[in-house]
C-alpha cells in the first residue's frame, strides 16, 4: 500500500530526470500510473464488501508515535477510486489538452505528486500523517493553480487558495495534536473506542472547532469560500481533477473521517447544518449571476460541497448514505460537466455562456457528455443523479428539528443547481450555431471520450444502481459507524412527498432556465455587493496587516546601533528587574565581609574616576583609553582576590579591544553631537538602572547557597586524573574541553563573519537599488 | 603612529613576546596561564610589530595569512580530542599522556595539544578581526 502512495511522488521525481521524454508523444503513456492504481485499488472492492478492513503500518516516528499507518475501509475505498479514476481520465485528457506545452512533464509531475498526496490522505490512520498529506495537497495545488505562472491574476489566486488552506492546514495541525493529547494516540482507529470520553472531554469544543477550520478552507465553506473560483485560473483539467472531484472533498472526507469519533454532538450537528446550508444556497444563488462556464461550475461546485457538508449534519444513516452517492453523482457530472467546458474553452476560445449556442453541430459526441451530465445534475430519471436528489430529499424530511426550512432550503438548492447544470451542459450546444463558430473543429478522441466516459456511467449506475449499491456506497455508510444492511438502491421508490418534491424541483428549474438567461447584465449587478463580501473583507485585512508589519518594522529595525542597544537594555530590565522585585532575598551580611585594604580603596577610585572620565569626555580616543584604565582596574581587583588566569585573561582582553577601538574610531570624523539634553538624561537613567540591576544581581547570586562539590571534585582530581596543577586551565582543556572546542569553534566563525562582512561587501556600484 | 623608538624597539619585542607567549602556553597546566591567554599575548605582539613597522610589514612577516591558522588549530584541537576514540576506543576527549615528563616541557599528554589548537585559533581569529578591520578602516 506504501509503494502505491509513493508511486506518485516517484514518478514526479522520475519525470524531473525523464521529463523530456513525456513531452511530446509519449505523454499519454503517464496515465499508466493513475490506471494501474486504480485497477489495484478496484481488486480490493470484494474484501471491503465483504466488511473487511485492510490495514498496514509502517514505523516513521516511533518516538512521537507518529507512524505510517494506512487504513482502507469503504470511505477509504471510495475516494481511491475516484483519485485515480478520475485521475486516469484526467492524465488522458491533458495530453492533449496541454499539448506541446513547454511544460507539460512539469504539469504531470505536480498531477502525480497531488495524485499521491490526496491517496496518502484518504488512506492515512495516522492524524499526523494526514496532516502531512493534507499540507501536500495543498502544495501541489498551489503550483497547478499557479502554472501559468505569468499570469498575474494565476499567481495571485494561487497565493489565495495556499493561503486559505494552508490556514486550515494550521488548524488541522492544531485540531490533531489536541486530539492526540486528548486519546493518547494518534490513531484515529484506536481514537474509535473512546467516543464518549471525547465527547465529554473539556477540549471537545475546541478540537471540533480545529476540525472544523481544516475541513471547512478545504471545502471551500462559507465564509473562506472564495479562493475555489479563484482557483479556476488553473488548466481545466486540474479545476475537474483538484476543484471539483478530489482535493475540495478532502474536507468533506475529514469530516466524515471524524464522524465515529466526534460526531453525533449538538454542537457538531448544529455547526456544519447550519455551515453547509448557508454555503449551499449563498452559492447556488451565485452560479445566476455568472456568465463564465468555468464561474458557474466553480459556484456549483461550492454548493455541492456545502449539501454534502449539511448531509453529515444531518447525521442519519440515510443522510449519510444520501452523501455517500452523491460524492459519486457529483464526481460523475461534474467532472464531465468541467471536461466538457475545456474542450468548448480550447476549440472555442472563449468560455462566455452568453455567447456559445449550438455547438452540437460541430462537436456532438461533446454534446451527448454535457447534456448527459446536465441530466445528471438536474436530477432527471434515470440518471444516477435522480437518485442522489431522492435519498438527499428523504433524508432531509426525515430529519428533527426545523423540517421545512431544512426542506425548503435543499430544494431552493437543487432547483438552482439544475439551472447551472442546464447552463453549462446544455445552453452552449442547443439553439443556433453562430457565425464565428461555424469553423469549429472536433477535439480529438482523447478529449471526448473521457466526458463521455464519465457521462455515461452517470447513467449506467442510474439504471442499475445494484453495481454500485454494495460495492461502494454500503461500506461508506459501514465505514461510518451506521448500519447498512436493510439499505436497497432503486430509481422507484413509489409515489411519495420525495417523488413530489423532485417533480417540482425539475419543472421550476427548466422553467427558471427557460426563462432567465445569462447576461453581463446580471452579472455587474452583483459586482455591486463586492465591497462586503468575505474576499473583499480579506483582502482589507491582509493589506492592514502589512502596513501595521511595515510600520512596526520601521519602529524596531530602524538600523540605529543605539537604539537596538536601548531596546535590548530596557527589555532585559523590566524584564529581570520584575522577577527580581518579587523574589529578592538580598542579605549582606556584614560580619563576613573583610577589612578594605589601602590599594583596593586606591585601585577602586582610579576605577570610578575612569568611568566619570569616559562618560563627560569630549574626546574619543580619550573615552577609548579611559575604558581601557577601567579595565585594567579591574583586572588588578582580580588579582587581588587570587584569580590570576581571570586577571591575565582580561588584561590581553582588555589591550587588543582599545586597540580595535582606536583603530575603527581613528578614521570617524570629529566628536559630534548626536544626542540632546533629554535623550543623554534618558540613556543615563537606563543604563545606571541597567548597571544597578546587574550588581543586585551579583550580590544575589552570592546570597544563594553554594554548592561546592563541584569545585571540590576538580580541585581534587586535576592533578590525580589530568596531570594538571593548574585547575582552571585543567578545566578548559580537560574536563569540559569539549565546551572550549564548540567555543573556539565559535569564535572561528566570528573572525570568518567579520571578514566577510568588510572583505566581501558589494561595492555600492554594484548593489542593486 | 611611525616613531623610530616604537619601530626598533617592536623589532625586539616580537620575538621576546612570541617566546613569552608560548612560555605562558606552556606553563598553563601547572600555574597561570594557558593557549588562551598565550594566543592573545601573541596576536597583541603582531599587532605591535603592525603598529609600529605598518600593517603590509607584518603581512610580509607572517607569509601567511592568520585566517589560515583557525582551521589549522581546530584541527588540532579536535584530533586530540578524537585520537582516543581512534586509537583506544575510549570515550571523546580522554586524556592521553606520555608516562615520563620530558625536560623543560614537563608532562605531555592529548591536552597540551588541544591547548596548542586553542593558541592558534585564538591567534588566527584576532589577527583576522584586526587586520580586517584596519585594512578597511
Amino acid at each position: 500500500m506504501l509503494t502505491a502512495i509513493l508511486l506518485g511522488f516517484l514518478f514526479a521525481l522520475f519525470l524531473v530526470f525523464a521529463g523530456k521524454f513525456f513531452k511530446g508523444k509519449l505523454a499519454v503513456v503517464s496515465s499508466i500510473i493513475p490506471l494501474s492504481l486504480f485497477i489495484y485499488f478496484a481488486s480490493f472492492i470484494p474484501r471491503i464488501s465483504s466488511g473487511e478492513v485492510i490495514r498496514r503500518t509502517y514505523e516513521w516516528v516511533p518516538s512521537f508515535g507518529v507512524n505510517l499507518g494506512f487504513s482502507l475501509d469503504g470511505l477509504s475505498l471510495l475516494f481511491s477510486l475516484m483519485i485515480t479514476g478520475i485521475g486516469f481520465l484526467v492524465y488522458v485528457y491533458t495530453s492533449t489538452y496541454l499539448k506541446n506545452h513547454q511544460y507539460l512533464d512539469r504539469f504531470y509531475a505536480y498531477l502525480s505528486v497531488f495524485m499521491g498526496a490526496m491517496l496518502g490522505l484518504v488512506l492515512s490512520d495516522n492524524i499526523i500523517s494526514m496532516f502531512v498529506f493534507w499540507e501536500l495537497t495543498s502544495i501541489s495545488s498551489f503550483f497547478l493553480i499557479g502554472f501559468n505562472n505569468t499570469s498575474e491574476a494565476s499567481r495571485k489566486s494561487a497565493l489565495t487558495a495556499l493561503g486559505i488552506t494552508g490556514f486550515g492546514g494550521f488548524s488541522l495541525l492544531a485540531g490533531a495534536l489536541l486530539l492526540g493529547s486528548m486519546a493518547g494516540t494518534y490513531s484515529i482507529t484506536e481514537m474509535l473506542s473512546m467516543k464518549e470520553a471525547l465527547a465529554g472531554h473539556e477540549f471537545y469544543i475546541l478540537a471540533v472547532i480545529f476540525i472544523f477550520g481544516a475541513a471547512f478552507t478545504k471545502s471551500a465553506q462559507f465564509p473562506f469560500h472564495f479562493w475555489l473560483p479563484g482557483a479556476m485560473k488553473a488548466p481545466t483539467p486540474v479545476s475537474t481533477y483538484l476543484h471539483s472531484a478530489t482535493m475540495v472533498k478532502a474536507g468533506v472526507y475529514l469530516l466524515m473521517r471524524f464522524t465515529p469519533v466526534l460526531g453525533d454532538t449538538n454542537f457538531w450537528n448544529t455547526t456544519l447544518i447550519s455551515v453547509g446550508a448557508i454555503t449551499m444556497l449563498y452559492s447556488a444563488v451565485h452560479t445566476l449571476f455568472r456568465t463564465d462556464l468555468k464561474g458557474v461550475l466553480a459556484y456549483s461546485t461550492i454548493s455541492a460541497l456545502g449539501i454534502l457538508v449539511f448531509l453529515i449534519g444531518l447525521g442519519s444513516q440515510g443522510a449519510f448514505l444520501a452523501a455517500a452517492v452523491f460524492i459519486i453523482v457529483h464526481a460523475l457530472y461534474k467532472a464531465t460537466l468541467f471536461l466538457v467546458t475545456g474542450v468548448i474553452d480550447l476549440q472555442s476560445g472563449t468560455r462566455n455562456v452568453t455567447v456559445l449556442a449550438g455547438l452540437r453541430k460541430v462537436m456532438m459526441p461533446v454534446a451527448v457528455a454535457g447534456i448527459l451530465a446536465a441530466i445528471s445534475s438536474a436530477g432527471i430519471p434515470p440518471s444516477i443523479g435522480f437518485l442522489g436528489k431522492e435519498l438527499t430529499y428523504e433524508a432531509s424530511t426525515h430529519s428533527t428539528g426545523l423540517v421545512i426550512v431544512i426542506v425548503a432550503a435543499i430544494v431552493l438548492t437543487k432547483i438552482l443547481l439544475l439551472y447551472a447544470g442546464f447552463v453549462a451542459g446544455i445552453k452552449p450546444f442547443t439553439g443556433k450555431l453562430p457565425e464565428k463558430f461555424s469553423e469549429v473543429k472536433m477535439p480529438g478522441p482523447l478529449m471526448w471520450v473521457p466526458p463521455l466516459l464519465l457521462a455515461i456511467l452517470g447513467i449506467v449506475f442510474g439504471i442499475f444502481p445494484a453495481l454500485i449499491e454494495s460495492s461502494l456506497v454500503k461500506p461508506v455508510v459501514t465505514a461510518l459507524s451506521k448500519d447498512a444492511s436493510d439499505i436497497h438502491l432503486a430509481l422507484w421508490h413509489g409515489f411519495n412527498t420525495v417523488l413530489i418534491l423532485s417533480i417540482i424541483t425539475i419543472v421550476v428549474g427548466i422553467l427558471l432556465y427557460l426563462f432567465l438567461k445569462p447576461s453581463e447584465k446580471l452579472e455587474n449587478r452583483i459586482g455591486k455587493l463586492e465591497p462586503v463580501s468575505p474576499e473583499s473583507i480579506l483582502k482589507k485585512l491582509t493589506y492592514f496587516f502589512a502596513v501595521f508589519s511595515k510600520f512596526w518594522t520601521n519602529v524596531f529595525q530602524n538600523g540605529y546601533l543605539r537604539n537596538y542597544v536601548t531596546t535590548i537594555v530596557l527589555f532585559l530590565v523590566i524584564l529581570v528587574g520584575y522577577i527580581f522585585i518579587g523574589n529578592s532575598r538580598l542579605v549582606i551580611d556584614h560580619t563576613q565581609l573583610s577589612q578594605i585594604t589601602a590599594y583596593e580603596l586606591a585601585v577602586t577610585i582610579i576605577l570610578i574616576g575612569g568611568v566619570f572620565y569616559t562618560v563627560f569626555t569630549r574626546s574619543r580616543i580619550g573615552a577609548v583609553a579611559a575604558m581601557g584604565v577601567v579595565g585594567l582596574a579591574i583586572c588588578l581587583l582580580f588579582v587581588f582576590y587570587s584569580a590570576p588566569d581571570l586577571a591575565m585573561t582580561q588584561f590581553s582582553i582588555d589591550t587588543l579591544t582599545v586597540i580595535l577601538f582606536v583603530l575603527v574610531l581613528y578614521r570617524l570624523p570629529k566628536y559630534l553631537v548626536l544626542s540632546d539634553y533629554k535623550m543623554r538624561i534618558r540613556d543615563g537613567i537606563l543604563s545606571l538602572t541597567f548597571g544597578g540591576l546587574i550588581s543586585l544581581l551579583a550580590l544575589q547570586v552570592l546570597a544563594e547557597p553554594v554548592n561546592s562539590d563541584i569545585g571540590d571534585f576538580y580541585a581534587k582530581n586535576a592533578y590525580l586524573m589530568a596531570h594538571g596543577k593548574n585547575v582552571v586551565n585543567v578545566i578548559l582543556v580537560d574536563f569540559r574541553g569539549t565546551d572550549t572546542l564548540i567555543e573556539i569553534s565559535v569564535l572561528a566563525i566570528a573572525a570568518i563573519g567579520v571578514y566577510g562582512l568588510l572583505k566581501l561587501r558589494v561595492k555600492s556600484s554594484d548593489r542593486p537599488n | 603612529m611611525k616613531t623610530l623608538i616604537l619601530k626598533t624597539a617592536s623589532n625586539y619585542l616580537l620575538p621576546v613576546l612570541l617566546v613569552f607567549s608560548v612560555f605562558i602556553l606552556l606553563r598553563g597546566h601547572y600555574l597561570p596561564g594557558g593557549g588562551f591567554v598565550g594566543g592573545l599575548i601573541a596576536a597583541i605582539a603582531f599587532v605591535l610589530h603592525a603598529f609600529a613597522n605598518g600593517l603590509d610589514k607584518s603581512k610580509d612577516l607572517l607569509k601567511i595569512h592568520p585566517g589560515f591558522l583557525m582551521p589549522v588549530g581546530l584541527g588540532l584541537a579536535f584530533m586530540s580530542g578524537i585520537a582516543p576514540v581512534v586509537g583506544l576506543d575510549d570515550p571523546f576527549m580522554t586524556g592521553l599522556w606520555f608516562p615520563d615528563p620530558f625536560p623543560v616541557i614537563g608532562n605531555v599528554g592529548s591536552a597540551l595539544f588541544f591547548d596548542i589548537g586553542v593558541y592558534l585559533v585564538v591567534v588566527g581569529v584576532t589577527l583576522t578581526i584586526i587586520f580586517t578591520i584596519s585594512e578597511s578602516a
